[in-house]
């Protein structure tokens, strides 16, 4: 099903121990992968979020790379120049990776994205997704999901809209490639990483990225509960190419309900059956949908 | 050396194209558009030889710009107004991670209400932003002072902003001796053959710090400043040599026995100019004094030229204000004569909005500072004249 397989991995490690990452964080496994997939020939422009932090403070870094920070809306903006100011200079090679959070994506930075996404530029735009601003303590962002607590939609006020579509959003731009991923199934994951990498244009990655702090889950469910998200259907790992080209990558064979990702998570803990029930309907509308794309 | 008639944003373009800019990025607004339409026409005809990005906002402008520089290319940006107070975040940025970029910002009152009048309160907003600023007062002044701020900006690795007047500067057409592309190369080093950054050397830029580090990088880039006034004056003296022109840090008319000095920035400096003798002969000696650089701010300098005990009265016209305060070059001219020898009285003659300074109208705020003895703090306002 997969290109790659898990004996392909490197066994060199781009990333290093002792960063800043709390324990079980999605996202830290996320770059993880991404850095192993990648290789040392790219630069990392990075946005505010959790990874500021996890890219180690002065004097420390954990990537074995040139990071470069930059201010939280302008990801896209500042990656587009660096790539072109290596470019001007002469070196064609360097991939420049950017990398920012679902408030740097989804919210602040989505205007300097589509602007990027609109001009095509050279780059590669990685999403991790832990569904709310989680470096700030986990206010809600667009990614938040319905029904969800956040220190910005506390009990009873929870979360009553839904989670931005940024995979459409960003097929609507027409960029060459578009895919999701998770770390539960890092055999697509790197995959797709390697497959971005061998495109030109923008290429955007949307990672789902729990996170057992802000989410309230247990660190050791981190992996399983990226499974769920695909296996409940919640999460499709698609590919979308030039904007049209649906592909789902990954088929659950069996139809877990969603309650099974949502029970181990605080911030669901308030949702009634009725409200579950609704999840699960819009799960299924979502999907079919899905289907409906990839069968055109 | 055959001279040519342009505008302000024509001489802005022509040099960015001199200086063999590496990556333009930009947004379009009045009164700064045509010189993103100058550079893209140059670059789509290929006489422009830089990377040309027409970017979705002036956030995105200058965020390409910290990237670009990043990487080590020469980079240049124009905005005014309301682009220019978009980009406030990144303004900060770029000279916290000292990156040599240049930016024309042309001066437009900010909204509300829309106006396109030349008030300086753009570029003033942006003081602390710790980039240099540069005011210019004519065209021939803002072509030379963008190839300075290359130089400049490059060797102090600190940002540069010129500054001038929209409609008054950016469209009036003045002739102007553009230079030699050979002359430019003289004077302003070719940009860096080479990438700045290399994967092989592995570091984490502008990565969270704390505050005693933190406050070593600002105090850093606060002595580097303190030495930008001496550095542009040998700047100059070879500029000099090469273009045969150069420029004062501030520019001073009079004031060794003037007894009235008159104030201003920017192209309000060639007004004042202009009348300066007429005055002279109606009421006491006039002098006249011109900031150009604003930022860092040559205290010594101007504090040395008004410390004669003879000068009993400044006049200062600032196209800008800062509500509760009043103008701002008028503030930061009574801040550094603090503890000076300087004797007298200081005025303001406000003109925010972008009121034109008239010949008249400088008469009248003449008159009106004539008989008065103290008004330190009493605003003369060029609507009420
Ligand atoms: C202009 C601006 N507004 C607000 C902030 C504060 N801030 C820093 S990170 C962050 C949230 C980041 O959320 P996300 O992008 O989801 O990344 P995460 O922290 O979840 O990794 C916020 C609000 C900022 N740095 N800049
Ligand atoms: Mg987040």
């Amino acid at each position: 099903m997969f290109n790659t397989q898990v004996g392909d991995f490197s066994r060199e490690e781009f990333m290093s121990s002792g960063h800043n990452a709390c324990a079980g964080c999605g996202p830290a496994l996320a770059v993880r992968f991404l850095m192993k997939a990648m290789g040392p020939r790219v630069v990392v422009v990075i946005t505010a979020s959790c990874w500021s932090i996890i890219s180690g403070v002065v004097p420390l870094r954990s990537l074995e790379t040139v990071v470069m920070h930059c201010p939280f809306p302008s990801a896209a903006a500042t990656g587009s120049g660096v790539k072109k100011g290596l470019e001007a200079l002469g070196d064609l090679q360097t991939q420049v990776v950017v990398l920012a959070g679902d408030g740097g994506t989804f919210d602040i930075g989505l205007q300097g994205l589509s602007g990027a996404a609109e001009r095509n530029e050279d780059i590669l735009f990685v999403c991790y997704d832990n569904e709310a601003y989680m470096n700030t303590g986990m206010q809600k962002s667009s990614a938040t999901p319905y029904g969800s607590r956040s220190t910005t939609t506390p009990d009873p006020m929870l979360k009553t809209n839904p989670k931005k579509d940024i995979m459409k959003i960003m097929a609507a731009h027409r960029i060459p490639y578009a895919a999701t991923a998770t770390i539960a199934f890092p055999e697509d994951l790197i995959s797709k990483f390697k497959r971005a990498l061998e495109t030109k244009g923008l290429r955007f990655l949307h990672l789902f990225t729990p996170c057992p702090q802000g989410w309230g889950s247990p660190t050791d469910k981190t992996v399983e509960l990226s499974r769920l998200a695909v296996m409940t259907r919640l999460f499709p790992l698609i590919e979308v190419e030039d904007g049209e080209k649906y592909t789902i990558n990954y088929l659950p064979e069996e139809h877990v309900p969603i309650e099974k990702y949502l029970n181990p998570q605080r911030r669901f803990r308030s949702l009634d059956q009725e409200e579950v029930a609704l999840i699960q309907e819009q799960v299924n509308r979502d999907w079919e949908k899905m289907c409906k794309l990839t069968a055109q | 050396m055959k001279r040519k008639l342009m505008n302000g944003n024509q001489a802005a373009a022509l040099a960015v194209k001199l200086a063999r800019v590496q990556v333009v990025s930009a947004y379009p607004i009045t009164p700064q558009t045509t010189i993103v339409e100058d550079l893209a026409d140059m670059w789509a005809r290929g006489t422009f030889p830089g990377e040309y990005v027409s970017v979705e906002s002036e956030y995105s402008a200058m965020a390409y710009l910290i990237g670009a520089a990043y990487a080590g290319a020469r980079s240049f940006t124009a905005t005014s107004c309301q682009g220019l107070a978009y980009m406030h975040e990144l303004l900060h940025w770029a000279s916290g991670a000292r990156l040599p970029i240049v930016m024309v910002n042309v001066n437009r009152s900010m909204g509300a209400p829309w106006s396109l009048e030349p008030d300086q309160t753009d570029s003033l907003s942006q003081r602390d932003t710790g980039w240099i600023q540069i005011y210019c007062a004519d065209v021939q002044e803002i072509l030379d002072t963008i190839l300075l701020s290359f130089r400049l900006a490059e060797e102090s690795r600190i940002p540069c902003m010129v500054v001038y007047d929209g409609f008054s500067l950016s469209h009036t057409y003045e002739a102007v001796e553009p230079p030699e592309q050979e002359q430019v190369d003289a004077f302003l080093p070719l940009p860096p053959g080479e990438a700045a950054i290399n994967p092989s050397n592995p570091q984490n830029i502008q990565a969270v710090t704390d505050s005693r580090y933190l406050s070593r990088v600002r105090q850093e880039l606060h002595l580097t400043m303190e030495k930008v006034p001496e550095a542009i004056k040998k700047m100059e003296n070879e500029f000099y040599k090469i273009f045969g022109r150069s420029y004062p840090l501030v520019e001073s008319i009079g004031l060794d026995d003037a007894e009235t000095v008159i104030v201003t920035a920017g192209s309000m400096g060639q007004t004042v100019k202009s009348v300066l003798p007429s005055l002279s002969s109606v009421h006491s000696k006039k002098g006249f004094l011109r900031f150009r650089l604003f930022r860092p701010l040559p205290d010594e300098d101007i504090a040395a030229l008004l410390g004669n005990a003879q000068i009993k009265k400044v006049l200062v016209i600032d196209r800008n204000l800062s509500a509760g305060a009043g103008g701002i070059f008028a503030q930061e001219l009574s801040a550094l004569l603090q503890g000076t020898s300087f004797q007298g009285e200081i005025f303001q003659l406000n003109l925010s909005g972008g009121v034109d300074l008239t010949p008249d109208l400088l008469n009248k705020a003449l008159e009106k500072i004539e008989g008065a003895e103290k008004s330190r703090d009493k605003i003369i306002w060029g609507v009420d004249l």
